[in-house]
Formats: C-alpha cells, sequence, structure tokens
C-alpha cells in the first residue's frame, strides 16, 4: 500500500533527524585537541602530487614543512638559514662547496641518510622528465643545461656538478659565483629523498615517507590528511604535539565558521570577509605577521610604448598617484603595510629590507603624481588598463582602488580601469604570452628569505618571472656584483644598489607587503606563523 | 515498451556527443592551463612543454577531444593536474553527492507531496495560506542564505549540528545540508501538488469513487494523488539531474567534497579532464532520470501506453 510507505517514510525522516540531534550536539570527534593533543587544522587540496620538488604553493607546503628537513632550515622567527642536517657546507670561491652531512639523521622509516640521500633527490628534481615545476631550483648548479634544456631532450640524466664524495660529503659546483646559495638549501625542494622515493614511487605519493618531525599516518587525497608525532625523530625540533590532523575545506569562511564553533583548532587562512569580525570573536587568538609576499604593479617592457624615457616618468606619477595607506587600511584592515621597496619585512635590517628606500617616488604626492604623468606624455594609450584574474583573492576590491586613486589624481574617471580575467590560470597564460598591453596585478612570494630572491628572478634579464621583459645593464651588472661577493653585508648592500636602480626607472609599482594569518581556538597555545605564511606546527602546544 | 525504450537509447547518443563537445569546446576556449600550475611566475617553458605533450595538449581540439572520447570508451576518464585519475575523483566525490541527492529528494517526496496533498483538499482554509506564504518565502530566498544562516543557527549558535560535513559525509550529517538543497524545490513540489489535487478533486472519477463508498483515505490515495503526481514526478526527475550538478553552492557551505566541489576545483584549475568527465557523467544521469520518468508515466496513469 502506497499510504502505508508515506507513513513509514515520515517516521523515519524523523527518526533520523532526533538521530543526528543527539550525534551532532554531543560529539567531541571532530575538533578541541582533546585526546593525545591532536591539532586539528584546515587545508586546502595541493595542487600538484607532494613530491618537494614539485610543490610550489602554501597546502602542499605545509605538509613537506611537516614531514621533511633538509641541509638548512629557516628560524621562523628572524628567518636566519641555520644548519639542519648540514654539519658545515664550505667554499673557498664561492662557486665550489662542499657539504658534509650530519650523523644519526634517518628517514622515519629507519633508513640512513647518507650524501646520495641529496644528490638522488636533487638529481631527480632537475631532470626534465620528471616534469618536477621547481626544477629551476636546481638551476644554478653545473650541468642544469643538461638535464634541463629549454628545448628538445635532455642530453644527460645527472646533474654534473654534483659529486658524492663519501657517505657524508659531497660536492657541487654551480654555473656562476653565488655567495648566498648555502642559504637558499632551507627549501623544501631542496630535501633528502629515501630509497623507495625511486624503487616504488607510486606508493610513496599514497602515504609519503621524510625525515621530518611528523610522520603521515593516514591520506585522504583531497580530503584530509592525519599527521603524528615521529616519536624517533632526532632533530631538536620534536613536536610538542601529539600530531596535526590536516581537513580539506573548499571555501575559507566555511573553516573559519567551525574555527568559531569549536570543531576546528587552527585557521590559517582568515577570509578577508571575516577580518572587521576577528576581534570580537577571537579576541588575542588572532595573528597577523609578516609574510614574504609583495604585491606590485607590472608593465609590459615588450610594448614599446611603455619602453620610453617618457614612460618612466608616468610609472612613477603613477606610483605617486597611489594612495598605498588609505587602501592598505581600508581595504585590507591594516592586514598588508604600504611598500617602500622591493622586498619585505621578513627579510629584516641585515637581510635587506630597507624601509623607504623607494623613497618619494612610493609614496602618495597627488598633485606631483599629475605633473609627473603628465610631462611624461600621459599615460601611453589614453587609459591605464589593471589586469587582474577574478576568480581568487579578492583584487577586485584592491584594483578599484587603486584605480580610483589614480583618477581622482589625473581628474578623470577614464584614466584607470580594472580589467578582470575569467581564472587564474587565463590571467598567467596572458601574461606568459605576453597578450597584455596595459598593467596588471603582480606578485612575488619568496622561495626563501634572500634579497637575492625578491630580485634576481623576477627583474633580471630574462629572468624566469621576469614576465614584463624589463632590461637593465646597470641592474644586471649590480646583481652579478653582489652574487660575486663573499661577504654577506657587502652582497645585501650590493642589492640594495641594484634596487636604487628599480627607483629610477620603475619596471614595477612596489603596492604592500602582505601578512599572513591566523586564527585559533582555545584549546592550543603557542600559534604563530613562519615567514612563508605557514603555521609552525612543531611548536603548537594543546592545552 | 521495449522499442520506446530502444528508441529513447538510441536519440541518447547525439545528445551525449553534443553535450560532450560542447563542454570540451568551452573548457578549451578557457585558455592554457599549464599556465597556472606555477602560482603567480612563468612555468619552466621545458617543463611546461613536456607537461602539455603529457596531457595531449598540444594537440588540435578536435583530436583531444577524438583521443578523449576514445578513452572514455575504455573507462578511462584521464588525470587531473595533481596526478589522480578522475575516474578515482568520481568514485570519492559521486557516492557523497548520490546520498545528498537522496536526502534532498526523500525530503522533497515527503514533506513536499504531503503538504501539496493537505492544503489541495483543504482549499482556501488557513492551513492553505499559511503554507502558499512559506513556500513564497522559500522560493524567494536564494539557496545560500539559507544555506548560511542555518549553518550559523545550528552549527555555531546552538551547537545542534557540525557546521561542516567530515570528509566521509554520514547519512545524518547530510541532513541538513539535503535540506537546504531541497528547500526550493521542495516548496515547488508542494505548489505542484496542490495545485494537482486541487484540480483533479473535482474530477468526475474522483466523485465516482466517493460515490461508490471508497473510504476517503483509499479515495485520495490511490485515486486521486496517483493520478495527480504526474506533474509532480516529471519535476522531481529533472531535479535528481539538476541537485547532482548544481548544489556547488551548498557544498561549499557545508565543506562537502562532492561532485560540485570536484567541478569548481577543476573549472577554478582549468582542469579540462575533470571537468568534461564530471559533466560527461552528469549528462548521462539526466538523460537516464529522464528516461525513467517517462516510463513512470504509464505506470502512474494507466491512459498511457508506449508503443
Amino acid at each position: 500500500m502506497r499510504g502505508a510507505t508515506h507513513v513509514k517514510w515520515a517516521a523515519c525522516a524523523a527518526a533520523v533527524a532526533l538521530a543526528a540531534t543527539a550525534c551532532g550536539g554531543g560529539d567531541s570527534g571532530g575538533g578541541g585537541g582533546g585526546a593525545d593533543g591532536i591539532v586539528s587544522s584546515s587545508w586546502g587540496d595541493p595542487q600538484n602530487p607532494l613530491e618537494p620538488a614539485n610543490t610550489n604553493e602554501v597546502q602542499g607546503g605545509k605538509v613537506l614543512d611537516m614531514i621533511f628537513r633538509g641541509l638548512k632550515r629557516y628560524d621562523p622567527k628572524t628567518g636566519e638559514a641555520l644548519n639542519m642536517l648540514a654539519e658545515k657546507i664550505e667554499t673557498k670561491d664561492n662557486q665550489n662547496f662542499t657539504v658534509t652531512v650530519k650523523d644519526g639523521w634517518t628517514f622515519s622509516n629507519g633508513e640512513k641518510i647518507t650524501a646520495n640521500s641529496f644528490v638522488d633527490a636533487w638529481n631527480y628534481g632537475a631532470v626534465l622528465k620528471n616534469n618536477q615545476k621547481n626544477a629551476y631550483f636546481f638551476g644554478y648548479i653545473d650541468g642544469y643545461d643538461k638535464v634541463h634544456p629549454e628545448t628538445g631532450k635532455a642530453s644527460a640524466t645527472k646533474l654534473s656538478g654534483l659529486k658524492v664524495v663519501d657517505a657524508r660529503t659531497f660536492t657541487v659546483k654551480l654555473s656562476q659565483k653565488f655567495s648566498l646559495w648555502p642559504d637558499t638549501l632551507g627549501y623544501p625542494a631542496f630535501a633528502p629523498l629515501p630509497k623507495t622515493f625511486f624503487t616504488d614511487h607510486a606508493a610513496w605519493l599514497k602515504k609519503p615517507i621524510g625525515n621530518g618531525p611528523y610522520t603521515i599516518d593516514k591520506y585522504t587525497k583531497g580530503s584530509s590528511m592525519n599527521l603524528r608525532k615521529w616519536d624517533d625523530y632526532p632533530g631538536d625540533d620534536k613536536a610538542q604535539n601529539g600530531g596535526i590532523d590536516l581537513k580539506v575545506y573548499t571555501d575559507n569562511n566555511t573553516a573559519y565558521t567551525d574555527l568559531t564553533a569549536g570543531n576546528l583548532d587552527l585557521v590559517d587562512d582568515v577570509p578577508a570577509s571575516q577580518l572587521k569580525n576577528v576581534k570580537s570573536d577571537l579576541g588575542d587568538r588572532y595573528i597577523n605577521t609578516p609574510a614574504g609576499i609583495i604585491q606590485t604593479l607590472a608593465f609590459p617592457f615588450y610594448d614599446k610604448n611603455w619602453n620610453t624615457q617618457g614612460a618612466i616618468k608616468v610609472r612613477q606619477g603613477l606610483s605617486m598617484a597611489i594612495n598605498r595607506q588609505q587602501i592598505t587600511d581600508q581595504i585590507f584592515q591594516k592586514t598588508r603595510t604600504p611598500a617602500s621597496d622591493w622586498t619585505s619585512p621578513v627579510l629584516g635590517e641585515e637581510g635587506g629590507f630597507k624601509k623607504g628606500l623607494c623613497g618619494k617616488e612610493c609614496t602618495y604626492n597627488a598633485a606631483e603624481a599629475k605633473k609627473m604623468i603628465e610631462d611624461g606624455g600621459g599615460i601611453p594609450g589614453g587609459q591605464l588598463k589593471i589586469s587582474y584574474n577574478g576568480d581568487t583573492g579578492s583584487h577586485k576590491e584592491w584594483v578599484d582602488a587603486v584605480c580610483n586613486s589614480i583618477n581622482k589624481v589625473m581628474g578623470n574617471n577614464k584614466a584607470c580601469v580594472g580589467a578582470p580575467v575569467g581564472t587564474f590560470a587565463d590571467f598567467r597564460s596572458q601574461v606568459s604570452q605576453q597578450k597584455l598591453h596595459g598593467a596588471w596585478r603582480a606578485g612575488w612570494q619568496m622561495d626563501y628569505p634572500l634579497i637575492q630572491n625578491f630580485l634576481q628572478p623576477v627583474y633580471y634579464t630574462n629572468a624566469s618571472s621576469n614576465d614584463g621583459k624589463w632590461n637593465n645593464k646597470q641592474f644586471d651588472d649590480l646583481v652579478d656584483k653582489a652574487n660575486a661577493e663573499s661577504d654577506k653585508a657587502k652582497a645585501v648592500s650590493t642589492f640594495q644598489d641594484a634596487e636604487k636602480v628599480m627607483v629610477q626607472q620603475m619596471p614595477v609599482i612596489p603596492l604592500w607587503y602582505q601578512n599572513g594569518s591566523a586564527g585559533y581556538s582555545e584549546n592550543v597555545t603557542n600559534v604563530s606563523l613562519n615567514q612563508f605564511s605557514v603555521p609552525v606546527y612543531e611548536q603548537i602546544k594543546v592545552k | 515498451m521495449g522499442r520506446y525504450v530502444i528508441r529513447r537509447l538510441l536519440q541518447m547518443i547525439p545528445v551525449f556527443f553534443g553535450t560532450t563537445l560542447l563542454i570540451f569546446l568551452m573548457v578549451n576556449v578557457m585558455g592554457d592551463p599549464i599556465a597556472g600550475l606555477c602560482g603567480d611566475r612563468q612555468c619552466d617553458p621545458a617543463t611546461a612543454a613536456q607537461l602539455r605533450t603529457e596531457f595531449g595538449l598540444d594537440k588540435p581540439v578536435w583530436q583531444q577531444y577524438l583521443t578523449y572520447m576514445g578513452n572514455v570508451f575504455t573507462g578511462d576518464f584521464g588525470t587531473a593536474f595533481n596526478g589522480q585519475e578522475v575516474t578515482e575523483l568520481m568514485g570519492t566525490a559521486f557516492p557523497i553527492t548520490i546520498r545528498l541527492t537522496l536526502v534532498a529528494i526523500v525530503f522533497e517526496i515527503v514533506i513536499g507531496i504531503s503538504l501539496g496533498v493537505v492544503t489541495g483538499l483543504r482549499r482556501g482554509r488557513p492551513v492553505d495560506t499559511a503554507v502558499l506564504i512559506l513556500t513564497l518565502i522559500v522560493i524567494s530566498i536564494p539557496t545560500f542564505v539559507t544555506g548560511l544562516l542555518l549553518q550559523l543557527l545550528l552549527g555555531v549558535e546552538w551547537g545542534v549540528i557540525k557546521p561542516s560535513v567530515s570528509p566521509e559525509a554520514p547519512l545524518n550529517e547530510l541532513l541538513i545540508p539535503g535540506l537546504v538543497v531541497a528547500s526550493v524545490s521542495l516548496a515547488y513540489v508542494t505548489r505542484l501538488t496542490r495545485t494537482s489535487i486541487a484540480e483533479n478533486s473535482r474530477a468526475d472519477y474522483v466523485r465516482t469513487a466517493t460515490a461508490k463508498g471508497l473510504p476517503r483515505r483509499r479515495v485520495v490515495i490511490r485515486h486521486l494523488l496517483r493520478n495527480s503526481l504526474i506533474p509532480v514526478v516529471t519535476f522531481i526527475g529533472t531535479d535528481v539531474g539538476a541537485l547532482m550538478g548544481g548544489a556547488i553552492v551548498t557544498e561549499r557551505i557545508f565543506n562537502i567534497h562532492g561532485v560540485g566541489y570536484q567541478l569548481y576545483q577543476g573549472i577554478l584549475r582549468q582542469n579540462s579532464q575533470t571537468v568534461v568527465g564530471f559533466v560527461t557523467v552528469l549528462v548521462l544521469v539526466f538523460l537516464a532520470a529522464n528516461l525513467i520518468v517517462d516510463l513512470l508515466y504509464a505506470v502512474l496513469d494507466p491512459r498511457i501506453r508506449y508503443a
């Protein structure tokens, strides 16, 4: 009988609803730390397979930071590159380095870490056929052009610059002088890899094995990863909690809601729309610290209209027409800081950050800005179009604000307009195929906390991320000179001289330094973010 | 009946190829997906070229489509950029979304139809007016408002449910999201049933049934409801397809890792393999649901026969 079925269905639904209520109310499994001091934390699905040399975004980076330790490690507070697995790294000429690996380190599966663990891993990362997106990291090592040619097939399978001397020693020959090279080795791409990575690659990817303070207990691709403390971890930075449960959220707003409801302990990406409520929701359980990210406006130097003497003045004028302070205060709620050089505060004074290096060219001055732009012949094409991707990162708000600021200065409502591109991938492909003829939003997230990394890969002639194709011999020469400098302080000040060339040329307009933000629950303490805006997981304590 | 089904199945073939071709072209128009893989920097050209070859992106679009379709028929839906097989993604996403859809459909049937019958039989009474106003409110509020509101009230303020669904997405956690997904359709189902019942309750066959002394309960369920359900079944049938693909908003709010999530991420990352694969399956679901709806007509209304 149909009628009977209906009644049964209704009763069923009611029963299930009641059960759900009972279950949802008293549940303790999801968050709340509690048992064994497990911290639950928000996560996003990593974009690439979790190989060290293939991970170039923060979500995969979080995991690598927990399960790998390299030759060096950046101090989470100061950013200084300290020896981790390296006993010593020596050089006489800033081009040939001898690396000695510390004794007593193993992978979590018991395998000893030797010089070979590094050399094999680096060779794997550099070779073209492995499709590693961070391969360019090995570009300074001699023989890179053989294993990873710009076009065509690789003519070698091993970097000729790497030689194993004995079980704990290997030598590295670079293709150019690079005094700060050892300091780049804290990047996860340089992590050692166990033999199983090469012998049973598929199984390794399912459950990566490393040598960090945590081991992976359970990994469900696309939804969660449970990491547990590795009790036999030989390093000093042992985990202070029982483990980390990473949970994938598709929307950071939901993660934030879960945090306020007490179902999650840590959210390391507070959505922009919630910044206003963060004080009342979390009180002092909200952190907002500088991260190694700078945002800029880039220009097309392949377009001859932008590559003139007059255009220099126009760009300087545009830079002075942007009221950075107002935009960072009102749109970003002070989670960004107006930029006055091309590096980041995380480098510190010693590392090369210099507040105000850009001087008046990066300070808001309406009257002079207008004069400079007009002196330089006006904006090429009569209108500045700022391209950005509309899908993520709420770029629309600030691009509109920047344009508004420029329009006010010029007294012309059409002087600057935003030009949204649908998806990030499309935006990037327009940038890399040189299809843009106006300005575009650009950003640089550092790979390692060195001033070199903020300048050379982005502004050096034909550098990998020099999308605008700016070139300047004076700048290039200064960078080369700085790289050959063996004294760190001198190297840094030479890099700053190179930056001064940028003040005169204004190849890109620095906008602001980005901060990392995170919120945490009452269950955990000692939460901080490192310079890469990744939580320092191993230091988190559970109450 | 058999011939009818075969004819319908044959009709599905051009529809299937047409829709997949369209979606394939649309995804390709969006531009080079490899460019988005390296963050704010340019991928190194050699690696990018190699990846393009590996994913077949260096070939002309028609050739890509043919290769893709050829692979689909052998059960190979390709690989997503994060190295996972698309079939593997489907294996985790579809069960969750199917569960969510089932919850939603059950809500639509149970609540929607019962409310429809009650109001249809009590036209113009306070119950009828009240339900009508209620459905009007539900229809006019967008899903993301109901979703966020319920999440905030039940999840954060009262702590009755967890604001987000766990990765395994068990049935009891899907009740509220299911209700949210179903809400608008539920209101439509109520209104459709009400109109249909109201219309048919004055029909001759109902009067005959009442006159021959059948109990009211049997008249309503066997005679009146059965005939009145035809428009409702059509609606629910097409809704199955819509719910499976269209729950993106709700899946995001409640952090459900279903089809909507995979599609959304696939589009953001311009992962043509994922998007085309999932849409292909959704097209099949839609076609099958429509066929089943048509066949159900015959069951519900004895006057309809398929030759």
